[in-house]
């Protein structure tokens, strides 16, 4: 069946339809990320978005579960190149158009994904529409298109209740370290698929409690912690400060999320007074951006946004330069920043726009970036470890 | 980091002569970081024995130094220029090595050079395997459980305890050679004492055998910050045990999940932080197919093959950003060249599908077994670029330039899946033409990747292909079905085919229907920054991003394609120079090849890349979005030749020399006639199409006669014969392929060869010398020793050959370069050939001779004189000093391959001696060549009866050097009874001890053998030849090539020190 993908600006692209049979309209972004398909559907943070995957070919090694990222897919529409007619992986569970069909995602393949990435970039991320109706009419939709914001997404993808990680007790707990584990046909053929291997090499989070605040959170933030030893309750974005407070955590953890942070207005006065104890604080992405507004800094809305795994970002202490996961449309104003309150702790080594803070006598820092990677580069995941020694210094002190 | 102070003057490794599994990558890798460093304003000195590179051009580096790579020739360089630092990284194996062996010696320290890039340290940890596996052991990172040995009882205990199959990987060694798979305690034997002897340590690795799984490479930089990026990751199709130089490739990886990838890449940075790896490194692993489980299978700690195809494939410049990093600079201040606005430090994200196939030679040596394994076999390699995989894979395959260009170009349509799934179990060249086959039979998916290992969705992409082949068979053809084979790539004709219809038919339904190629560019990061550098490929069904422009003339500049035997680096450096000069005569220049290996290929060379099949069909759709006002094909060697016709149809004017004149030259009937004309004398021949018509024109001229098809390059198919049964022999090899020309059949004259190139502006010409070649007439020009200024020949015969040269050249009307090969027997000169475009010894004669012959041809093809370019026509004076091309061969590489010298070319590569004598340049020459003798002063003679006399003389002079002769019944009898003293050694199938026990006994230094003429089918000949080299004795097929040895050893023995010529002075004279 035909599909038609339709801008704000007029330009209509026509392809093929896939996922559910269903009309949507989104705000089109892009992510250049050539693996992790999965993990984009199921980033709570495309919320209110339809997301463009660069690379062409999609699918190719189906849908892995136990790679989600949350509990169901969240993008309003999926835009590819090419789905593969065919998934190939050990371990594949179903394929992406029977998951797109579960979680009720419209999509349009067989179009000129770069062609549409190009005006994207050149005229910045724009509303658009994804509908099979070969009879539309554009003078109806264009106003509808312009109109449409991404709103309190937040609350949608929230978790609606609290709920808590269970802390490895053994690095065993959280699969074969890397690949070193020897694959056991027998147990394959029974149905006992391998843990997936694991990166982290030391429980240095044992004994800590961590209190996440789900803004939209991927799962990864959680399980990087439980799988350090960390114990990790998950609160509800609508939790208020006092009861996190009162639950004495070590640490809090302030998620990734979808949509303008100057939306979420309640929350931000929350984190203020999270930021007024002296616990610990690490944020990731959106609960970074929150941070930064609670604390008097600004925000804006970025030409097109950083999507993908392959930026490259500057630890200013070290000098360093990791590879990470990106997954933002909005940044912090570092020109509005009050260095008595934060400075900048990671820049973005291509445009130069902020990737992280850290804030003037406090135990909080927080990153735009995705240590938690899911999809893309695993090399920031060593800022788990710094935010458990900051909770291990302060509990010993 | 800035970047260091200390460094100001660099001398730079090359990788030396072109052999399989070192090729034309290397120069490259070195000319981008020669460019990368003088941009840096360092002083480069370059040192690298092979005159066909680009690198060792006077403008890439301050000093050249074509000279043998050696130790002994490198501390001569470093004691002459005084470098205070050595980049030893750039020239693969071979250049790696000889930085370490000059770093364990302690000579860099005690001259106060510097090793840039990668510390010694860090080369032996990655390299040594035993270090390497404690290492990984050390951060957890797996290998399969493998054992390192020193002797053949250390490996067999060893396998007998991990069990069957092993694979055997000796150390140091280049492309795997001397490496691979022992099934049983006999396989490993052969193998074990073959790899510990090609090692330079002595050391093989014996490992669990993890074929079958998926091999996954990827390609890291890191800095001395310790910053770390990966350029790209690659999968092989095949997986692990076919030498992934050999596989074919898909980039980025395509059957691996994010999970998988992530895993990989943090694994490759763990290695290459643990290493502490400054610069290029590529980490190939073996990843299981059901599992996570994964093994480390080796580390290059270097610029290689494969980081040559990751630069292409994503545009981002590693030997480049290699060399910025050795100066100390950290990947966050190298601007990335491609975009202009990201850093070095970013990681390339493609938005298509890349597909690289090897270019294998088996149609070079069809005696050769075409098994693939952990040895790699390919000369070259195509690449392809496509928004899909399909096509991608289709373009690939006709960039190939083997008579192939779909999924049924080889016919199995005969074999039953029975027999589809027997022969699938061979691993080799033909293997997806069988998986189609099967597929086409209905052989089921898991029953191929069972017996393959291939996964499921390559499998499935052949499928698609097979598909749409038989739905455009079965037809109707509707537009929407022609749209969908075009996005898979169907090339036109390939369609006709399977539709029954014209190629013009299919040509016409496209354009009406508006079904055309569109151009997209890569550039590093997915479109999400704009990006500055055209490099482009085609896709079918989007809109096309090439920016038009016509401020200046177009010239089109056609390419060589994969390298292979016949066809290497020397036209890709013609088409680099030929793009050079038009774009500094004001031309925008636009290159259109698909070679991964190559300089032409480097995204700033032209002003605009096509990285595209070099098909009329391909090159039609760059024309029709270019409009260029010309095209150069002189210089792209046969490939670009062949599309001379096609362009004109197209309307594209062929610069320089005309193509009714190119085939003048090639048309038997034009050519006579032009000879007859300009009074020059030639054997006698006739054409012919088929064995008996050869027969007849054979007889009438008498044997010995030369058999040969026209329009082809490296004699490809040529043969002496010396009888109707071998004129049907051959013309059967020829005809094996549908001939589109006539074939020629000469009379075989034997006389002395000599060779010139000349430019020529249709009224004057230039010749910057002559070549003369040591061996006689009947072995190919390419694999002859060349010889310049021409040593033995007369004043007179080099009076003639300028004036015949005169001659064909005006007669022809050659605009730009000519080659022209001639026999001299006396004094008398007969013309054996003349190719109106570039040569093989187009870059040795122009290095040698200091006249830049390439750019001279670019500008008189623009229309300048040769007297206006400040020379003084025809042949110019002989220089004062000698240079000697030795061709190299590869044998060693190709189990089966007949060795033997003969009219069709064998060599892969050459390299160059200078000298001021004669014999210096012959020995530098053979030194280069990698012929160091001597060693035990232990040599066997076995030669045919007519070389006997010469034989007498050789063997003399080599007893005199203290040689001890062993040779057969009677070649011995002939030395003996004129006194040279030989000892009689039994031929194979007598009793022991027989010259292959003398052999096998490692205590020979060299085997003259010279076959009967004609092609040998003496199975011992064949035999003795082939372990001699399989075991590493140089072996000699020619008495002439014998003689230049011994000469160049009598030399050797008197000969002090060598003394050093820097080429880059005479480039400047």
């Amino acid at each position: 069946m035909k599909a038609f993908l339709i801008l704000e600006d007029g330009t209509i692209f026509e392809g093929t339809h896939i996922g559910v049979q269903k009309e949507i309209i989104s705000e089109i972004v892009f992510n250049t990320s050539m693996a992790g398909y999965l993990e984009v559907l199921t980033d709570p943070s495309y919320a209110g978005q339809a997301v463009c995957m660069t690379y062409p070919l999609i699918g190719n090694y189906g849908i892995c579960r136990e790679d989600m990222e949350s509990r169901r897919a969240w993008p309003d529409g999926f835009i590819v190149r090419e789905l593969s007619r065919i998934p190939s992986n050990f371990r594949c569970d179903m394929t992406i158009q029977e998951f797109l069909e579960e979680n009720d995602v419209p999509g349009i393949a067989g179009i000129d994904t770069r062609a549409l990435v190009k005006i994207l970039r050149e005229k910045g991320t724009m509303n658009g529409m994804i509908t099979t109706n070969e009879n539309y009419q554009l003078e109806e939709i264009l106003p509808k298109l312009k109109a449409y914001t991404t709103g309190k997404v937040v609350d949608i993808v929230t978790c609606k209740e609290k709920y808590t990680l269970t802390a490895a007790k053994d690095l065993s707990d959280n699969g074969p370290i890397s690949g070193s584990s020897q694959f056991k046909k027998d147990d394959y053929e029974k149905g006992i698929r391998e843990k997936k291997p694991s990166m982290v090499r030391a429980l240095n989070g044992q004994g800590l409690k961590v209190a996440l605040l789900d803004l939209g959170a991927k799962d990864n933030i959680a399980k990087s912690l439980a799988a350090r030893g960390c114990e990790v309750t998950v609160y509800p974005a609508v939790t208020t400060a006092q009861e996190i407070i009162d639950s004495r955590p070590d640490g809090i953890m302030l998620s990734n999320g979808p949509g303008d942070p100057k939306e979420c207005t309640e929350v931000i006065a929350e984190i203020k007074k999270l930021y007024d104890t002296d616990i610990t604080i690490f944020a990731i992405c959106l609960g970074h951006q929150l941070m930064a507004l609670a604390t008097g800094a600004d925000t804006f809305k970025m030409k097109y946004g950083h999507r993908g795994g392959n930026h490259p970002v500057k630890d200013l202490e070290t000098g360093r330069v990791y590879i990470s996961s990106q997954n933002h449309g909005y940044v912090v104003n570092m020109d509005k920043l009050d260095p008595q309150i934060a400075v900048p702790a990671f820049i973005n080594v291509n445009d130069g726009t902020n990737e992280g803070l850290s804030y003037t006598g406090k135990n909080i820092f927080t990153v735009q970036f995705h240590p938690e990677a899911c999809p893309g580069p695993q090399d920031s995941g060593d800022l788990f470890d710094r935010f458990i020694a900051m909770m291990r210094r302060k509990k010993n002190a | 980091m800035p970047k260091n102070p200390n460094v100001k003057r660099v001398l730079v490794i090359g990788s030396g002569p072109i052999v399989i599994g070192q090729a034309a990558e290397f120069d490259y890798a070195g000319t981008q970081a020669c460019r990368s460093l003088k941009e840096e304003g360092m002083e480069v000195i370059l040192v690298n024995s092979n005159p066909a590179t680009i690198m060792t051009d006077g403008d890439i580096a301050d000093k050249v130094y074509i000279e043998p790579l050696t130790t002994k020739v490198l501390e001569q360089i470093i004691i002459k220029e005084k470098p205070d630092s050595l980049l030893p990284n750039m020239g693969g194996q071979a250049g790696l090595n000889l930085g370490m062996e000059l770093d364990e010696s302690g000579f860099l320290a005690a001259h106060g050079v510097a090793l840039l890039g990668t510390t010694a340290k860090t080369i032996k940890k990655a390299e040594d395997r035993l270090e390497f596996k404690e290492t990984m052991e050390k951060i957890g990172e797996p290998c399969a459980p493998s054992l390192v040995v020193e002797n053949i009882d250390d490996g067999v205990t060893f396998a007998n305890k991990i069990g069957y199959p092993v694979v055997l990987r000796p150390a140091y060694t280049l492309g795997g050679s001397g490496g691979g798979i022992a099934r049983n305690q006999m396989e490993l034997e052969e193998i074990l004492a073959n790899g510990l002897r090609l090692s330079r340590v002595g050391q093989v690795l014996v490992e669990r055998c993890i074929a079958g799984w998926k091999e996954i490479e990827y390609e890291v930089m890191r800095d001395s910050a310790g910053n770390c990026i990966t350029v790209c990751n690659m999968e092989n199709i095949d997986p692990v045990g076919v030498h992934t130089g050999d596989s074919i490739v898909v980039a980025p990886s395509q059957t691996l999940g994010d999970k998988e990838y992530q895993m990989l890449r943090s694994s490759a940075l763990n290695i290459i932080n643990e290493l502490g790896i400054t610069g290029g490194c590529n980490v190939q692993f073996a990843l299981h197919p059901t599992s996570f489980e994964y093994c480390v299978i080796e580390v290059n700690p270097r610029v290689s093959r494969s980081s040559a195809l990751a630069s292409k494939a994503t545009g981002y410049p590693i030997a480049k950003v290699a060399a910025k990093i050795a100066l100390g600079y950290t990947l966050d201040e190298i601007k990335n060249a491609i975009t202009g606005k990201t850093y070095a430090s970013f990681e390339p994200t493609l938005d298509y599908c890349v597909v690289k196939i090897p270019r294998l030679p088996f149609d070079k040596f069809i005696t050769a077994k075409r098994t693939l394994t952990t040895q790699m076999k390919a000369t070259g390699e195509v690449m392809s670029i496509g928004n899909n995989f399909e096509g991608a894979l289709m373009k690939a395959i006709r960039s190939l330039e083997q008579h192939v260009d779909c999924l049924r170009s080889y016919d199995f349509s005969e074999l039953s899946a029975e027999e589809l799934k027997e022969r699938m179990k061979v691993v080799d060249d033909q293997r997806i033409y069988i998986i189609a086959e099967a597929i086409r039979k209905g052989v089921d998916y898991d029953t191929i990747h069972e017996i393959t290992m291939v996964d499921h969705w390559f499998i499935d992409k052949i499928a698609i292909l097979t598909e749409m082949e038989a739905a455009l068979e079965k037809g109707p053809l509707t537009v929407e079905l022609l749209k969908e084979a075009k996005r898979i790539e169907f090339p036109d004709n390939v369609i006709a085919r399977l539709t029954g219809k014209t190629e013009d038919e299919i040509k016409k339904m496209r354009c009406d229907n508006g079904i055309v190629a569109a151009f997209k560019m890569v550039d590093t990061c997915a479109a999400e920054f704009a990006a500055s550098t055209p490099y482009y490929y085609s896709v079918f069904g989007s809109e096309t991003e090439v920016v038009e422009t016509h401020p200046k003339k177009k010239v089109l500049v056609l390419g060589s394609g994969p390298i292979r035997i016949g066809q290497g680096i020397e036209f890709d450096y013609c088409s680099v120079h030929a793009t050079w000069a038009f774009a500094k005569e004001g031309y925008e220049t636009i290159i259109i090849n698909n070679n991964p290996e190559t300089v032409s290929t480097d995204f700033d060379i032209a002003d605009k890349l096509y990285f595209e099949p070099l098909t009329p069909e391909d090159v039609e759709n760059i024309v029709n979005v270019e409009k260029p006002d010309g095209a150069v094909v002189q210089f792209g060697g046969q490939t670009a030749i062949k599309l001379t016709e096609s362009l004109m149809k197209m309307g594209v004017p062929i610069f320089g020399t005309k193509a009714e004149d190119v085939d003048a030259a090639e048309d038997r009937e034009l050519f006579d006639k032009i000879l007859e004309e300009t009074q020059i004398p030639r054997a006698a021949g006739g054409t012919v199409y088929t064995a008996e018509e050869a027969k007849a024109v054979a007889n009438k001229l008498g044997y010995p006669v030369l058999v040969r098809p026209s329009y082809v390059l490296g004699g490809q198919g040529m043969q002496i014969a010396l009888s109707d049964q071998e004129i049907e022999e051959f013309m059967a090899v020829i005809n094996r392929y549908e001939q589109e020309h006539p074939i020629l059949v000469d009379k075989y004259l034997q006389g002395k060869e000599l060779e010139v190139d000349a430019v020529c502006d249709g009224t004057d010409i230039l010749i910057p010398g002559i070549m003369e070649h040591i061996e006689r007439t009947g072995v190919h020009s390419g694999d002859s020793i060349s010889v310049y200024p021409a040593p033995t020949v007369s004043e007179k015969v080099k009076d003639i050959i300028a004036e015949y040269s005169r001659r064909l050249a005006k007669a022809l009307h050659v605009i730009g370069l000519i080659n022209i090969q001639f026999i001299a027997m006396g004094d008398e000169v007969y013309v054996i050939e003349v190719n109106p475009r570039s040569s093989r010894t187009v870059p040795y004669i122009s290095k040698v001779t200091g006249i830049p012959i390439v750019d001279l041809a670019a500008e008189v093809i623009i229309g300048k004189k040769i007297r206006d370019l400040g020379y003084e026509p025809g042949l110019q004076p002989a220089a004062d000093y000698f240079a000697v091309k030795m061709p190299v061969f590869s044998f060693e590489k190709i189990r089966g391959a007949e060795i033997s010298l003969g009219p069709e070319m064998k060599s892969t590569g050459e390299c160059l001696g200078i000298a001021k004598t004669f014999n210096e340049a012959l020995y530098k020459a053979f030194l280069g060549a990698g012929i160091n003798l001597p060693k035990h002063k232990q040599m066997i003679i076995t030669v045919k009866d007519a070389d006997k006399g010469e034989a007498i003389e050789v063997a003399r002079r080599f007893e005199k050097l203290g040689y001890i002769i062993y040779a057969t019944r009677s070649t011995a009898a002939a030395l003996n009874e004129a006194g040279v003293k030989a000892r009689k050694v039994n031929k194979i199938r007598q009793e022991s001890p027989t010259v292959m026990d003398l052999i096998l006994g490692h205590r020979i230094d060299l085997v003259i053998d010279t076959p009967t003429q004609g092609r040998d089918k003496s199975r011992d000949g064949f035999l003795i030849r082939r372990t001699a080299i399989e075991t590493g004795v140089n072996c000699i097929t020619a008495m002439d090539t014998a003689t230049a040895l011994v000469s160049s050893l009598e030399n050797a023995a008197s000969q002090g020190e060598l003394a050093l010529i820097d080429i880059a002075a005479i480039a400047r004279r």
